[in-house]
């Protein structure tokens, strides 16, 4: 069966794992980006605080991702949980540390600024500071998400949703007539995944980053 | 100049019925700032009193805490020690944040928010004090008019649209937004360059001619500070006020080396800044008009004691100085004879203008006109001399008497200590 052949039969079943593979990556990219964030604002301050958190989340990027998924799974169990859980975890590092980077670039005449004329701290924080330090922020979300992209697919080795499975199928049956097939339709799925992600980044980037800032 | 009279002296400017409020006292009492770390205070037991209305300049060496007492002031920096009180009530307690929207506050290269346009920067403090949307609306309009910016091209843009004195107008106007009585400016016009700051100099005179606010403002540069002030602090080391008082008297009778030293050379140039042509004497001058037939400017020539008359266009302007002979060379066309007058002043102008003027022009004096550039009279070198010298004169007899009172009280009070119970007497 060509490769093509097989992508007609099988349209279906990778439509299904492409959609599971993003709408995991989505979700997991949206807690991560909460958290991170909070992490961001609750730590930046601090000299020691910014830079705890940052050691811990890149310590966290250093486990190989299937030994984390592995180690996950006696805990919290096969299927969607460890997914989540180490998705989440991976993609926290580049947010909070570009998130702790903006927030500290922000040059500090302006928060006088918006101290000066008698803005409250929270006020300071949604009004000026994240505002400011969103364009850093939303690099590293895109960052997170082309990584997560790439882990997601282990997470089929838990027994978890999206193109992994595929990817996972085609390597254990190496030799049979479609293994090849089934390991690329899985990659390319991931690839063109992550480049509609992009795309989406960059409109989303538009829309949010105020006219002042943009580049 | 205070000016306490409350609201409607400003009536013109408050098209939202707003704009009305003019300063409020400012008394700082023992105020101390010791920064954690630092065995010395950076700033140390200051005490000041600021009258409503007033413009009161802090001027000092880099790091001798004039911006640490200004940001006591809105509280941006917790005093240690002493207290504040605006118009009377005591703030050194009260929330910081209520206070500091009470209090305008603008700083060097105008801290506008990049991501918001003019009209959003603007509008900032009267949306957190909750603001209608209309009024909102009208009184950002009404504020960038008043800084001299056309609301309909400015509105919209954002800061990294705007040039530095822009910009810097900009920050002046948020300051102003919500219509505080007291405006603190630290090194506002520090990033300009001096064409620009010249400029923006002018228009805060405007604006505070207007608006009556307590302004106190921070800068290095002394001249800035005599031009703006109604009084003056030089402030040395840690606050520790050398001087406070009018810009005259410190330029004229300095306290000590330490003022003097900030004065600078040639202030005797510098008072010529603070007086204005209407202060001295104007002499009146032979004057005719184009329309005077030939034969009376003759005459006119002939008998006035100077050999030169000014000869004045049809408005009663200042046209041409005629000297003896210069109708008899250009055959009596009054067109071709004598020399154009190239500059006049107005009564506005500073003596320094004036004699700037007079010294380019070849025979010594200057025209000066009124409102619509008709002729009121004449100045001349010797009446500048005479008027500087009896300016300086009058301002050093004043230092003198003002020394010999604060003496006398000096005097009288370690009398009384004395007198009364030793144990004190360290007090
Ligand atoms: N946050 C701080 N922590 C510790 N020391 C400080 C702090 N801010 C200012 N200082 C010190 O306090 C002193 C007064 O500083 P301040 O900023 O008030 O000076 P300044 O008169 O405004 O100087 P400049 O003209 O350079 O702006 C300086 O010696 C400075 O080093
Ligand atoms: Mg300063």
């Amino acid at each position: 069966m060509s490769f093509w052949e097989y992508l007609g039969n099988r349209h279906q079943q990778l439509l299904t794992d492409a959609y599971q593979h993003a709408s995991a990556v989505f979700q997991c990219m949206v807690v991560a980006t909460l958290l991170g964030v909070l992490i961001g604002v609750a730590t930046y301050r601090s000299d020691l605080a910014g830079n705890l958190a940052t050691i811990s989340t890149s310590t966290i990027l250093t486990i190989p991702s299937l030994a984390m998924i592995g180690l996950l799974i006696p805990i919290v169990g096969l299927g969607v949980a460890p997914t989540v859980i180490a998705l989440t975890l991976y993609g926290l590092l580049p947010i909070v540390r570009n998130a702790i980077v903006g927030l500290r670039g922000v040059d500090p005449s302006l928060v006088d600024a918006a101290r000066g004329i008698g803005m409250s701290r929270p006020a300071q924080l949604l009004r000026v500071e994240l505002p400011l330090a969103w364009p850093p922020i939303l690099t590293g979300i895109r960052v997170s998400t082309q990584m997560l992209m790439g882990i997601a697919a282990i997470a089929a080795y838990a027994s978890g949703p999206g193109l992994g499975n595929v990817i996972f199928r085609g390597l254990a049956s190496l030799g049979s007539a479609n293994a090849l097939n089934q390991v690329l339709a899985g990659t390319l799925g991931i690839i063109v995944l992550a480049l509609l992600f992009d795309a989406a980044y960059v409109l989303l980037g538009r829309l949010t980053i105020p006219r002042g800032i943009r580049a | 100049m205070p000016e306490t009279s409350g609201a409607g002296t400003t009536g013109a400017t408050a098209g939202a019925g707003t704009g009305a409020t003019t300063g409020a006292t400012i008394e700082l009492e023992n105020l101390s700032k010791r920064y954690p770390g630092n065995p010395n205070p950076a700033v140390d037991n200051v005490n000041m009193e600021i009258k409503a209305g007033e413009t009161v300049i802090f001027v000092g060496p880099s790091g001798c805490g004039k911006s640490t007492t200004l940001k006591m002031i809105n509280r941006l920096i917790e005093p240690t020690g002493g207290r504040i009180r605006i118009n009377g009530e005591d703030v050194t307690d009260i929330d910081p944040v209520k206070l500091r929207r009470k209090v305008g506050y603008a700083i060097q290269s105008a801290g506008l928010f990049p991501h918001m346009t003019v009209a959003q920067n603007i509008a900032l403090v009267p949306r957190m004090i909750g603001w209608s949307k209309a009024r909102i609306a009208s009184r950002v309009e009404e504020l960038l008019d008043l800084v001299g910016l056309d609301p309909g091209e400015f509105h919209g843009r954002y800061p990294r649209q705007l040039s530095g004195g822009q910009q810097q107008r900009v920050g002046v106007a948020r300051a102003l937004a919500a219509d505080p009585p007291v405006l603190l400016m630290d090194e506002p016009f520090g990033a300009v360059d001096p064409i620009t700051r010249d400029h923006l100099q002018d228009e805060l005179i405007r604006l505070q001619h207007e608006l009556h606010k307590t302004i106190v403002f921070v800068t290095h540069d002394f001249d800035e500070a005599i031009k703006l002030g109604d009084r003056i602090a030089v402030l040395r080391e840690r606050s520790h006020i050398a001087q406070f008082d009018t810009p005259e008297a410190i330029l004229t009778n300095p306290a000590d080396d330490f003022v003097s030293g900030f004065v600078g050379a040639g202030a005797a140039l510098k008072r010529l800044n603070l007086t204005r042509v209407r202060d001295v004497e104007v002499t009146d001058y032979p004057t005719v008009t184009v329309d005077d037939p030939l034969q009376e400017i003759f005459n006119r020539l002939r008998s006035s004691g100077t050999n030169e008359i000014l000869l004045l266009d049809k408005r009663g302007r200042p046209y041409k100085w005629l000297r003896r002979g210069d109708l008899m060379r250009a055959r009596g066309s009054l067109a071709r004879a004598g020399t154009l007058v190239h500059d006049t002043v107005t009564r506005d102008a500073t003596l320094r203008d004036a004699l700037e003027a007079v010294l380019i022009d070849n025979a010594g004096r200057v025209a000066v006109t009124g409102r619509r550039g008709e002729y009121t009279g004449v100045v001349d070198m010797e009446t500048l001399m005479n008027s500087v010298h009896e300016l300086l004169e009058a301002d050093r007899l004043e230092a003198l008497e003002a020394q010999h009172e604060l003496e006398g009280a000096r005097a009288d009070r370690t009398h009384a200590e004395q007198e009364g119970n030793g144990g004190e007497a360290k007090a």
